[in-house]
């Protein structure tokens, strides 16, 4: 056990040290961006003091490393600065500055959560179903069963989201209207109602990430099956379906668990289209308008959220799989 | 004998292997019968399609073979048109198999225990505890360490002897009127095998099971079987019973099986004590890590002679031959060349120091790369260090290639996969002779090949060291090896030199207590041979328990 939570304090260790690296691409690559946030909020017609005035104003002239510590600094307490589009740019003119500004912290929270809820129902619904067809395919491979699953999972996937999302629509909300098509979930709706609201962007995620998941699982159980140890439970006269479950799947688990966390990741990170065609509130959508209007403190919280989440469900991933090591969990 | 008896009928059993879309025959007709509590030895060379037949005598074929034609049947059913739940319901419950390779074989997700009662449970045989408890039982009638304990560990959590009994266990589980041992004992050290091949017959006797004990190695079979089958490339050559058979085969396959042990070289008069030994291991300690491998191993090797480095698996035999090449660098200690140190880092010694030491490998297969040419492979070091090109290198590759006795325009151009296994190590022993060395590390070069390849082998590294004077270290495990080759013999133990001295004293008592048991666990071809060792010393006297009370 104790080499364990070694090997997860190292791996943890070394997500931290991937954030830092990661936070200082984000803030270079931010600040590379051409335009700046005073000439868009003013417009064309802004006489350059005024545009001087708000730059200095938001700390926009101190020097690049200057501001990037002022940023990891407040990051790291919590602060991720305030964002200038919320700001009250009235008091701009006067010297009465801070008061008006929204923190990045009261912007990006809210949507973040919808964007795990949505994460969340995709995932109950998504692993489940992938697993159980890739071990079915996997059952019964080369069988007509088996093409269907593939065929189908690989259109799915190989289709743009927003097709799906529309084909869904179309048979789910248009023709039978059962679902709403429209997922304008807010604060303090029922649960049952954000639930239903929010099945069918749901429903499209799921079409879009089971493909992956259902052919690792395959792939990976099916790569088992010339083992020794497969050939034994076959002639200890154990049925088909045991010797996938019982005797392939656990030691398959290290490749799924992988590629589970990888597609958890894209639904947390990339789902800017699912959420623009169902109009759900999401983290990606404000990500998309805050780089429009070069929001530049929103943006940067987002990418931060968008690597945190890349980092721990891989470092998750990493766990478990280590975890489903009997080797490591059971040493000599 | 009464048709009641008869447990499995096997009647011009063929097997079809496909390879590239075509099918192949593998068993060209195979017939035997095998009475309840009887012992069958099926023998042949690799290839010979023993496996195959083993597992089809459960009704089994492995993906890419089918039974094209015969009959299997037992205990009255067909098990070649029997229906798959029908086999199932069989598989495990009445007919049982141990795998050659216990350690791949055993699930690594599960513990022992729950894989030894996954078969009494799923057949609806036994409860889960009933069948726990009797697994606990047959731990202990095996003489497994700590039975009570030992099931609830993981496969990798136990020794390789130790997971062999164990699968014997398995295999017992249901108390099976069939069991099928495909090799169970190869890849075992002579120590540990003769323990498992106590515990396999004793559990065998008392259960009066009958048995296809499917091995390669004819002193095995002979301790184990009541009558033995040869085969031949799917061909049946004769069957007998073991005594018979040893005494009288009739056939001349059998016949130059029984005589691949004949080959031995006589004994070199003893080394002057004032020559300079051409390799020389000084104190060398050695380390993989922090975890220490070698603990001052000192021995020297002397011109045109051959010394056998002998002991089991994990007592430094290979890392001695990595230090003495330099790939791993001792913690202390030197190694003396012509009686001048050498650089303990190969990165560090020069060309000439680097030509005079050449190693063959155990695997053939692995230490040939598979997309050059046999031309290519040779060539390579013949331009490196003797600094051929054109021409010239032609002409040493093809002299080489004479000198292993391979056709040179036949070979020259061919890939390694399209060679044999002993002709692989040819190629192993052509491209070390193309370095022109003094000195060659035989890294277990036999163990991988069939005996009578393995004894071609032999009779080439003789010859060569007659004409070119070379000297070699030979690390094996098989002392039958020793006694055909080597002049000089260093026993090791656990990273140290335990005894050492010339082939004739080893061979002669009074040994070391280590050296007495390595030899005494080799089997023997008589068939008397297990039970009287056994009267002799007692079943606690023999193998890993033997060597736990030095």
């Amino acid at each position: 056990m104790a080499s364990i939570l070694r090997i997860i304090a190292q791996r943890l260790g070394l997500g931290l040290l991937t954030l830092l690296v990661v936070s200082i691409v984000i803030f270079t690559a931010v600040n590379l961006l051409p335009g700046d946030f005073a000439q868009a909020i003013l417009g064309q017609g802004a006489t350059p003091e005024a545009i001087e005035a708000i730059r200095k104003d938001l700390g926009l002239n101190d020097p690049p490393v200057t501001r990037y510590f002022q940023w990891l600094g407040g990051a790291i307490q919590g602060d991720l600065g305030n964002s200038f589009a919320q700001a009250n740019f009235a008091s701009f003119a006067g010297s009465d500055t801070g008061s008006g500004l929204a923190s990045v912290a009261a912007q990006v929270g809210p949507r973040f959560a919808n964007t795990m809820f949505l994460a969340g129902v995709t995932a109950m619904i998504a692993v489940p179903i992938a697993v159980t067809l890739g071990i079915l395919a996997a059952l019964y491979r080369n069988s007509i069963f088996d093409r269907a699953a593939n065929v189908m999972t690989l259109s799915s996937i190989s289709s743009p989201e927003f097709f799906m999302a529309y084909v869904l629509i179309l048979f789910l909300a248009v023709l039978n209207p059962i679902l709403p098509s429209l997922s304008n979930i807010y604060d303090g709706m029922e649960f049952s109602e954000r639930l239903t609201k929010t099945l069918l962007p749901a429903l499209t995620l799921t079409l879009v990430v089971t493909a992956h998941m259902m052919r690792m699982t395959r792939a990976a159980i099916i790569n088992l099956l010339a083992s020794p140890y497969i050939e034994m439970a076959r002639l200890k006269g154990i049925s088909p379906m045991r010797v996938i479950v019982k005797h392939a799947l656990p030691n398959a688990l290290a490749p799924i668990i992988n590629v589970i966390a990888l597609n958890l990741a894209y639904l947390i990170t990339g789902v800017v289209v699912v959420e623009v065609v169902f109009v759900y509130p999401g983290i990606g959508q404000l990500f998309v308008d805050s780089v429009k209007i070069r929001d530049i403190p929103v943006v940067q919280a987002c990418c931060l959220i968008f690597a945190a989440a890349y980092i721990l469900l891989n470092l998750m991933a990493d766990i478990l799989s280590i975890i489903s090591n009997p080797r490591l969990r059971h040493p000599k | 004998m009464s048709e009641s008896e008869l447990l499995l009928k096997v009647r011009d059993l063929q097997i079809d292997g496909r390879s590239d879309e075509i099918w192949n025959p593998i068993i060209n007709g195979a017939s035997f019968d095998l009475k309840k509590g009887e012992v069958m030895g099926l023998i042949g060379e690799s290839g010979a399609g023993k496996s195959t037949m083993g597992l089809a005598s459960m009704g089994y074929t492995r993906d890419g073979c089918r039974i094209s034609g015969g009959t299997v049947e037992f205990d009255g059913i067909d098990l070649v048109n029997a229906a798959a739940a029908v086999k199932r319901d069989l598989l495990g419950k009445r007919i049982a198999y141990v795998a050659q390779s216990a350690a791949a074989s055993f699930n690594p997700a599960h513990r022992l225990i729950d894989q030894h009662t996954e078969a009494p449970v799923q057949h609806k045989v036994s409860s889960r505890s009933d069948s726990e408890a009797d697994g606990i039982e047959l731990y202990r009638k095996l003489r497994l360490p700590n039975p009570d304990e030992i099931g609830f560990r993981y496969p990798h959590q136990v020794s390789g002897g130790q997971l062999q009994r164990a699968m014997t266990a398995m295999a017992m589980a249901c108390r099976p009127d069939l069991i099928i041992f495909d090799e169970p004992t190869t890849a075992l050290d002579v120590t540990t095998q003769i323990e498992v091949l106590a515990s396999i017959r004793e559990i065998v006797e008392e259960f009066d099971t009958a048995a296809i004990y499917i091995t390669h190695d004819l002193a095995v079979v002979a301790q184990m079987a009541d009558k033995i089958k040869v085969m031949l490339k799917g061909d049946e050559v004769e069957e007998a019973d073991t005594r018979t058979m040893l005494s009288a085969p009739t056939q001349e396959y059998t016949k130059s099986l029984w005589a691949v042990r004949s080959f031995q070289r006589p004994q070199k008069p003893a080394v002057h004590t004032s020559a300079t030994p051409i390799i020389s291991v000084r104190n060398v300690t050695a380390a993989y890590g922090k975890v220490p491998v070698l603990h001052d191993v000192s021995f020297d090797m002397h011109e045109g002679r051959t010394v056998a480095v002998v002991g089991e698996s994990g007592s430094g035999k290979s890392t001695t031959a990595r230090c003495i090449t330099g790939l791993l660098p001792p913690k202390s200690g030197h190694i003396e060349f012509n009686g001048e140190a050498m650089p303990l880092d190969y990165r560090k010694r020069n060309k000439d120091q680097l030509r005079q030491a050449q190693m063959i490998y155990q695997m053939a297969d692995t230490a040939l790369n598979p997309r050059k040419t046999i031309g290519e492979l040779i060539g390579r070091p013949v331009q490196f260090y003797m600094g051929l090109t054109g021409k010239a290198k032609r002409r040493r590759v093809d002299h080489l290639l004479e000198e292993i006795e391979l056709e040179p325009e036949i070979y020259f151009n061919r890939y390694p996969s399209e060679l044999s296994g002993g002709q692989k190590q040819r190629i192993g022993i052509a491209r070390a002779l193309a370095a022109e060395p003094q000195f060659i590390i035989c890294d277990e070069v036999t163990s991988a090949l069939d005996q009578l390849v393995a004894e071609g082998i032999l009779k080439l590294l003789a010859k060569l060291q007659d004409e070119l004077g070379l000297s070699y270290m030979f690390i094996t495990h098989d002392l039958a090896t020793v006694k055909s080759i080597a002049d000089e013999v260093v026993v090791m133990k656990d990273g140290r030199v335990v005894e050492q001295g010339p082939k004739d004293d080893m061979f002669k008592p009074p040994h070391h207590a280590y050296t007495d048991l390595l030899l005494s666990s080799v089997p023997e071809m008589d068939p008397d041979w297990l039970t009287n060792l056994l009267n002799e010393r007692g079943v606690d006297n023999i193998g890993d328990a033997a060597v736990g009370k030095m």
